[in-house]
């Protein structure tokens, strides 16, 4: 059984927590993730790391709520326990030789994209951050990136806090006025990466993506989290959950992703609904 | 008394009502049949069939105890040698190992060994209290990787020396490939649950939810004062065909398809892990893990077709499991082989285009070669497919222990009478040594390395 020893609502859909876990806490590296499971019979879901404190034990997760498990997660309190929590998984974000980077967040991405930011930042390298919310509501974390970047733009899809328009604008502004980053580092929904690659392409600057993909045990047994990637004309098949998150974007086969992604999508939205009127009902 | 030339048939579950539940497909001998089975034992005094058992159990001392009605007796004779009696009595394959040697199978069918093993192992579970006495420690520390059948015979055997051994598990359950391989009606996982309390009682720690290699490494353990380390992390990677359309929804590792059924238990009404429900299933691929993943498919209501690239007799399966198999209604599509998989507008597999094959001379493996028949393709519409081609063992222990040798395709490199590693004081066993093979090869190893560490610290 793992502590929730602290518990803070970020907005009215994303939950930051702490969770005593000292093992993972002093091996975990950004870009690295963990599985939980809430309760026993419970599903296995992977969440990225959004920090750790070696010292008190603790590793901070970050979730949208989203589905059966993300709600059932969300319910539970500060002291209150959950049945799992596994890691950290996965390859760290490389850093090394980076000096100066650009970080593209995107909704509930940017509280995996924070550490990122924040590694980069402690390292000594210029870090550039763009993060993107649907609206002012949803807004995340912007103290903390104000805080490990040298510049900041927050963006909104409606215009209603920051700039209006997508992570995508102030990007191709920043490479069209000839800001040469030795790389774009992008975490959020698959589209949006997709999208960041392709505004980065005709300026030849390296980026890349982190997935999270459907998995089950996070250490190479499933399959699951499989992928393709595209390496000088051939197709290779990776396991996101050994050999990423991390990947080269302009390798990854987004469109195959985003279709994999969708594979229970009816039966997380009905699991969803039961679990939701599960917590009415009481 | 003339001696019955047939071994006394295995009570089952009628197939049309087991395709229906998940249930123990093997119902046992009941202690009258175990009693007549085991009178068929010659007791033989050169006693072939111990030689053919990995772990060396004296089959015929304990059956001799059967036919006398002393069932704990009995029990205690097999648990002498090993440690996991009640799983093996399932899903050993005693037809190539211990009943290939019995003497009466010379002319006649072999005893039923692995029945009786299994009816000894459920009469002590039914009837016996677990015994709550710990060893006397002996303060040696040795740390276990992994929970699955080499690991847990390594652990059981040294925690009865007195070693203070503790069990390190990446899953949230004790049990490995018993707990997320082997399905609900081949192997019930309150038989697993039952072995691993026995190896708690005996002062046993198990750690779940560590990733050696990740959550800790070799190196930390022995920095943790652990004086020697087994490893037990199985073949965990699985093999995919590369050919088009294995990344559509719907297509499966076997692995993948199997541990969201028995570990996460997606196959319950009120499972939280999703399974899909799928109408035809092919299943690719010829052995135990194929059988287990197309009777899987067939309790989900699919149709479901075993692919495989060479004939019947070729099949690696166990051939109880084949028959099971067959019983319940399985087509098998031999002589075939895929060669892509199509999908539908939404991503969803709907086909998958096959090959004729026919055989020609042996290859390396000793098996007849599959050649492809050109222009036989043909399709087969499918919503899943299940990939059930093998697995290797996962680099994860590899690539973070220095000096840790391996073979090309990962296997751990050991002594064989041993299992020593490469590294000082690091052993390994089962399938992360061999590849994916049997439980009781896995056990043979888990067993030779506790000798190896026992013999090993006790000098010290």
């Amino acid at each position: 059984m793992y502590k929730i020893v602290r518990k803070k609502n970020l907005n009215p859909t994303v939950t930051q927590m702490e969770i005593d876990a000292p093992l993972v806490a002093k091996k975990a590296k950004p870009g690295q993730f963990i599985i939980l499971r809430v309760n026993d019979d419970g599903e296995r879901i992977p969440l990225t790391i959004a920090g750790s404190n070696p010292v008190e034990g603790t590793v901070k997760i970050i979730f949208q709520i989203v589905g059966a498990t993300t709600e059932l997660l969300n319910h539970k309190n500060e002291g209150e326990y959950i049945s799992d929590f596994v890691g950290p998984l996965g390859v760290a974000t490389h850093t090394d030789g980076l000096k100066k980077v650009c970080i593209v967040g995107g909704g509930v991405g940017c509280a995996i994209a924070m550490p990122v930011a924040e590694e980069f930042h402690r390292l000594g390298a210029n870090v550039t951050s763009i993060i993107g919310f649907r609206n002012k509501d949803i807004v995340i974390l912007e103290e903390e990136f104000t805080a490990c970047s040298d510049k900041l733009v927050l963006m909104t899809d409606d215009g209603s806090y920051g700039r209006h328009g997508n992570v995508t604008v102030p990007l191709k502004e920043m490479l069209e006025a000839g800001e040469k980053f030795d790389m774009i580092i992008t975490i959020g929904p698959l589209i949006m990466m997709k999208f960041v690659v392709a505004t980065a392409k005709p300026f030849d600057i390296p980026v890349t993506v982190s997935m999270n993909p459907i998995m089950i045990d996070g250490t190479g047994m499933c399959g699951g989290c499989r992928l393709t990637l595209n390496q000088n004309g051939k197709k290779v098949t990776k396991f996101a959950c050994v050999d990423g998150p991390d990947f080269n974007g302009y390798e990854v086969d987004f469109d195959e992703a985003m279709s994999r992604g969708r594979m229970y999508f009816d039966f997380e939205r009905h699991a969803h609904e039961e679990t939701c009127n599960l917590f009415k009902n009481v | 008394m003339a001696i019955n030339p047939k071994k006394h048939e295995m009570p089952t579950q009628a197939p049309e009502k087991r395709i229906l539940n998940y249930d123990e497909v093997a119902l046992g001998y009941t202690a009258e049949i175990a009693i007549e089975e085991a009178k068929r034992c010659l007791n033989c005094k050169n006693k072939p069939c111990v030689a053919g058992c990995p772990v060396n159990i004296d089959i015929p001392n304990f059956i001799m105890k059967i036919k006398d009605g002393n069932f704990e007796d009995a029990y205690q004779s097999i648990a002498e040698s090993s440690s996991l009696p009640a799983v093996c009595g399932r899903v050993c394959p005693q037809e190539t190992q211990c009943e290939m040697k019995c003497t009466l199978g010379i002319k006649f069918e072999p005893v039923g060994i692995g029945r009786l093993e299994r009816f000894v192992a459920d009469w002590h579970n039914a009837n016996v209290e677990a015994s709550q006495d710990k060893p006397a420690s002996n303060g040696h520390k040795v740390a276990v990787v992994g929970s699955g059948p080499s690991g847990l015979t390594c652990a059981g055997d040294l925690a009865k020396k007195g070693y203070q051994v503790t069990v390190f598990e990446a899953l949230h359950t004790a049990g490995g490939v018993l707990v997320y391989g082997i399905p609900e009606f081949r192997l019930p996982k309150a038989i697993v649950a039952k072995e691993v309390e026995g190896l708690k009682n005996l002062g046993v720690e198990i750690e779940t939810n560590v990733v050696i290699g990740k959550t800790l490494t070799i190196d930390e353990l022995f920095d943790m004062g652990y004086e020697a380390v087994f490893i037990g992390s199985g073949a965990g990677l699985p093999k995919f065909m590369n050919i088009p359309g294995e990344s559509l929804k719907g297509v499966y590792s076997a692995n993948e398809f199997l541990t969201r059924i028995n570990l996460m238990k997606a196959y319950k009404d009120n499972g939280s892990t999703p399974i899909q429900h799928s109408k035809h299933v092919a299943v690719v691929g010829g052995g135990n893990v194929a059988m287990d993943a197309a009777r899987c498919a067939k309790r989900l209501g699919a149709d479901v077709s075993v692919v495989y690239r060479r004939t019947e007799a070729e099949l690696p399966a166990r051939r109880e499991e084949v028959e099971h198999a067959m019983e319940e209604g399985i087509n098998f599509l031999f002589l075939t082989n895929p060669v892509s998989i199509s999908g539908d507008d939404k991503g969803f597999v709907n086909k998958i285009t096959c090959l004729k094959m026919q055989l020609s001379e042996p290859d390396e493996s000793g098996r007849a070669r599959p050649v492809e028949i050109p222009g036989s393709e043909f399709d087969i519409e499918v919503d899943s497919v299940i990939m059930s081609l093998g697995t290797s063992p996962n680099p994860l222990i590899k690539n973070t222990t220095a000096g840790l040798e391996t073979q090309k395709w990962g296997g751990i490199i050991v002594e064989e009478e041993t299992g020593l590693t490469s590294r000082e004081g690091v052993y390994a066993g089962g399938d992360a040594v061999t590849g994916a093979a049997t439980v009781i090869l896995a056990m043979g190893a888990g067993k030779t390395a506790a000798n190896a560490i026992d013999k090993k610290l006790s000098a010290k």
